[in-house]
């Protein structure tokens, strides 16, 4: 379906939603294509490719609500579908709240080209997928005689969607990404260590291939041998790659659902302290060829850079038209786009050198944070960090604490932010963490 | 995204999706129950046995050794309660084919959400190009195979409008407020799905199913002198809408708000390594992230699990017998066949202490050479199959759990848990303790929440010292994650003592 087409559908489906007796309605309709590749120790592992389409409608149907989605797109099949949603929304309880955003707040058109989308990725030749997938895994395959295995990946994607308001919204948009991973694995007394490297991009002849799986490689090598260390409390140092781990707690107790669920450890906390004073993060969905870049969100809002956290102060959730108005505040949006820290001025190695005993952290494992109070406790794996070196690996060891008092102790952030990812986050140094070991 | 190799679970409480509510939806189905014979899945699907037989022919084309075609038309309803009242619903209608074709230890992927036989040949031929030499078309005979049923259905999915669901949620909602006026906020969520699967491949084998799950999810929220607290209650099974009873609702809203309660005493304990005493039931996590992926013959064929060079050999202590069975009769992780044609079974991990098998998929099995064992598992027509748990469990122990208790000086004994993980080559596996107590002096004293458990898989299973006669299994709604596909399972254990774990907390 090009885009004509999937407005024409999104617009009959509508007619029909009206048509049958709802008051208002919303709909979607998106495809996406996708190649996956899997290498292995030099064979070719899997091969898949996906095409799939659907359509998902949200009915409002006397201050009733409900959003229903399928990939059976037959005219006669939607129809039926669309009266039997409406039927079944009958049966709900009415919700006062429930109507589609207000129109004012919809994005209109004349939006600045975001340069985040690729179309040269839906016709990359075949053989060129496997040919960079193979060179990511000729960096390591057969490298260092410890190796039992060495996987690569390919991945494409592109996707097309256009979603339509009863209420007046039209928009659409495109996506693409492209990422190579390594994965290695190797064989030692103690155990199979096992490390990963990946790079992704919007843009194919922007995909940074080499040297990926030179790191995945020697970032395995590193973690032969690892140790516990004493229980006790570290300074701790957290790998930018891993430190979305840390970060997405918060990003969740900003969300309006998690606010009037009283699931937010924030909650009530505008405008006031809630880290060290040395953060600062932004939402920034105008980014050109930002991954999370958008003219609108999910809802059709037009997008606006906002503020989350100003020098430790928070000020602005994450707000839903439907929540909004049940807490009674204004929408801002109910999903972040990119979200960006405030870079620090040293390296993660310069940040180390200044450590005396501590721990540098490249990977967590399980754990979770409890929503409502912000407890949590996280495995992880990394490296004991002794007079400015790493001395040693460590791992299958916890880090816990309460996010609300776990912020205050942040005392630096590394200049290392990745690009190409929604989450522009560097390593950051935390002081005095609780650590669990021996 | 990029999903490393490591695997997790969690219960779910809110599944994406749906709920339509009112069947039919399909010109093609039924709207009730398809009858038990191959015709009504072909029909179902509008296509014949020439048409599969011409799929998988093109599908095997370029010489591979072994192609399949899975059918799949799922329907997904949730219905979910805020602030009292049953005021939103979601659904989800799903169809399609995945065409898998495999070469050796290879495997080409396509899939079609259209079942013209034009646009499966093209996904078939597709797929195809795994292999790269030439085949021949298929000439086989086509075998009708009928599977056991495990699950029993009195009343289905489909035949069951949400004005019949909403009186339950409702209960469950009441129940919760009525008990303790610190209840301030109450979320549920009644996910059901129904799956019709077709499936055929290139030794001839035609085979159908009719796939009932349904889970049921309560977050009770209290409040109390400034302080919130939440627990998540949970349910999930195969079968149909007799899952509905209201000694159900009481039984789940008592639960919740009796942990919700303890919570309010509890706190994270001082940090450290020490014995760990796992309740009967849910503790079963223990088995899946310890021990049970580092098990998927998967990790094991490509050298990567901790367990690669352990056949046969001692692993944990004589009274140790661990179980994955997928047979159980309206267990979350049940199935009367796999994803791949093969029959589940009840399969022997641990044998008295003694590694006797791994989890098989076909690809494993064969290079093996053992039977399979019924492990090969997807998601959904849109994904490849690959080994994966359904119930794992451990059998009865020797001690009785007030021996076990007592026997501890200074640890902890856990009950709740929200979620574990695990890495399969290094060994480390964690899971999340929602709530337990402490162990002092051979007694339970101080509640607990909030921690992550850490430890080593091979070292955890050899120091399970004790385990008592007090088997359960837990029938909450796990979610089983591995290389972005999620699967149903379900876990069992008795209470289970072991010697060490790293807990995690706070430091004097």
């Amino acid at each position: 379906m090009n885009k004509e087409e999937k407005y024409s559908l999104a617009d009959m489906v509508i007619e029909h939603a009206l048509k049958s007796g709802a008051n208002q309605a919303a709909v979607s309709v998106y495809d996406n294509r996708s190649t996956d590749i899997e290498i292995r120790n030099q064979n070719i592992d899997s091969l898949k490719e996906s095409n799939q389409s659907g359509l998902s409608v949200e009915v409002y149907v006397d201050k009733k609500y409900s959003a229903h989605s399928t990939n059976r797109l037959k005219k006669e099949e939607l129809f039926r579908f669309v009266e039997e949603a409406i039927a079944a929304t009958r049966y709900l309880a009415e919700d006062e709240f429930r109507s589609l955003p207000e129109p004012d707040l919809y994005y209109k058109g004349g939006g600045p080209d975001l340069n985040n989308f690729d179309p040269s990725i839906d016709s990359v030749d075949p053989a060129k997928k496997i040919f960079l997938a193979r060179q990511v895994l000729d960096e390591a395959y057969g490298k260092d005689e410890r190796i039992i295995s060495v996987s690569s990946y390919y991945s494409d994607s592109v996707s097309n969607q256009v979603k339509v308001a009863s209420n007046g919204f039209r928009g659409d948009n495109q996506n693409s990404n492209v990422s190579v991973v390594a994965e290695v694995s190797v064989a030692t007394d103690t155990g199979r260590p096992s490390d990963y490297w990946y790079e992704s991009s919007l843009f194919m002849d922007k995909l940074k291939v080499a040297g990926t799986g030179e790191k995945a490689l020697q970032r395995t090598l590193k973690k032969i041998n690892p140790r516990k260390i004493a229980t006790g409390k570290y300074t701790v140092i957290i790998e930018n790659r891993v430190a979305s781990r840390i970060a997405q707690p918060i990003y969740q107790a900003l969300l309006g659902s998690s606010l009037y669920q009283k699931q937010s450890f924030l909650a009530g906390k505008q405008n006031s302290l809630i880290t060290s004073p040395i953060l600062t993060v932004v939402d920034d969905p105008l980014i050109p060829g930002g991954p999370g870049s958008r003219l609108f969100d999910d809802e059709g809002l037009a997008a606006v850079k906002r503020p989350v956290i100003e020098k430790g102060i928070l000020r602005n959730y994450f707000i839903d038209t439907y929540y909004g108005r049940k807490l009674g505040m204004k929408p801002t949006s109910g999903s972040s786009s990119n979200i960006v820290f405030s870079p620090g001025k040293r390296t993660p190695e310069e940040m180390i050198k200044s450590v005396k005993k501590g721990i540098f952290i490249t990977g967590f494992i399980g754990g979770n944070c409890n929503g409502s109070t912000g407890d949590f406790s996280y495995g992880f794996e990394g490296f004991y960090i002794e007079d400015g070196n790493l001395a040693y690996p460590v791992n299958e060891m916890n880090i816990s604490g309460n996010m609300n008092k776990f912020w205050f102790t942040l005392a630096e952030l590394g200049n290392d932010i990745r690009e190409n990812e929604t989450l522009r986050i560097p390593s950051l140094m935390f002081e005095n963490a609780d650590l669990s070991g021996i | 995204m990029y999903i490393k190799r490591r695997d997790f679970i969690k219960t779910g409480t809110i599944a994406a999706a749906g709920s339509i509510i009112v069947p039919p939806l399909l010109h093609s189905c039924n709207m009730t129950r398809l009858s038990d014979n191959a015709e009504s899945y072909l029909n179902h699907f509008e296509v014949t046995p020439e048409t599969l037989k011409k799929v998988i022919s093109a599908a095997m084309s370029k010489g591979a050794d072994y192609a399949d075609l899975f059918f799949e038309h799922t329907l997904n309803n949730t219905s979910a309660l805020e602030d009292g009242k049953v005021n939103s619903a979601y659904s989800n209608i799903s169809s399609g084919v995945g065409i898998r074709v495999v070469k050796g230890e290879q495997t080409g992927y396509a899939y079609s959400e259209d079942l013209t036989p034009e646009a499966m040949l093209k996904s078939a031929a597709t797929a195809a190009n795994i292999a790269d030499s030439s085949g021949k078309p298929f000439t086989g005979k086509t075998k009708e195979y009928l599977a056991p049923g495990y699950y029993n259905i009195t009343k289905s999915w489909e035949e069951t409008s949400i004005k019949d669901k909403i009186p339950y949620i409702q209960r469950l909602n009441d129940n919760m407020f009525a008990q303790d006026k610190r209840v301030t906020k109450v979320n549920a969520y009644l996910g059901d799905t129904t799956s019709y699967i077709l499936f055929f491949n290139s030794d001839g084998l035609l085979t159908w199913d009719y796939r009932p799950l349904v889970f049921l999810a309560g977050i009770c929220i209290m409040e109390d002198k400034g302080r919130v607290e939440n627990f998540t209650v949970s349910r999930s099974y195969r079968t149909g809408a007799e899952f509905l009873t209201n000694d159900l609702m009481d039984t789940m809203a008592k639960e919740a708000v009796a942990k919700t309660t303890l919570l309010f005493e509890a706190s994270q304990p001082i940090a450290g390594e020490m014995p760990v005493v796992l309740g009967a039931g849910d503790s079963g996590i223990l088995l899946h992230e310890a021990m049970g992926h580092a098990f998927e013959a998967d990790f094991n064929r490509k050298n990567l699990s901790i367990f690669s060079d352990k056949m046969g050999k001692k692993i944990a202590e004589d009274f140790v017998t661990i179980i994955d069975d997928g047979t159980i009769p309206g267990n979350r992780g049940t199935l009367n066949f796999d994803d791949e044609g093969n029959p589940t079974a009840k399969t022997t991990l641990v044998s008295k202490g003694i590694l006797t098998s791994y989890l098989h998929d076909r690809i494993s099995a064969n290079y093996y050479k053992v039977a399979p064992t019924g492990n090969g598992r997807r998601q959904s027509f849109r994904h490849i199959p690959m080994p994966r748990m359904r119930s794992t469990y451990m059998e009865n122990g020797p001690h009785k759990k007030d021996e076990i208790i007592s026997s501890v000086k200074n640890g902890i004994y856990v009950e709740s848990f929200s979620n574990g993980e695990v890495n399969i080559g290094q060994g480390d596996f964690t899971f999340y303790v929602k709530f337990g107590y402490l162990i002092e002096d051979g007694k339970l004293t101080r509640p607990i929440k909030d921690v992550n458990i850490i430890g080593n898989g091979p070292q955890a299973l050899a120091d399970i010292e004790m385990a008592a006669d007090d088997f359960a299994l837990s029938n909450g709604t796990w979610t089983c994650g591995k290389n972005g596909q999620g699967a149903p399972v379900t876990m069992g254990l008795p209470t289970v003592k072991i010697k060490k774990l790293t807990v995690g907390g706070i430091n004097a």
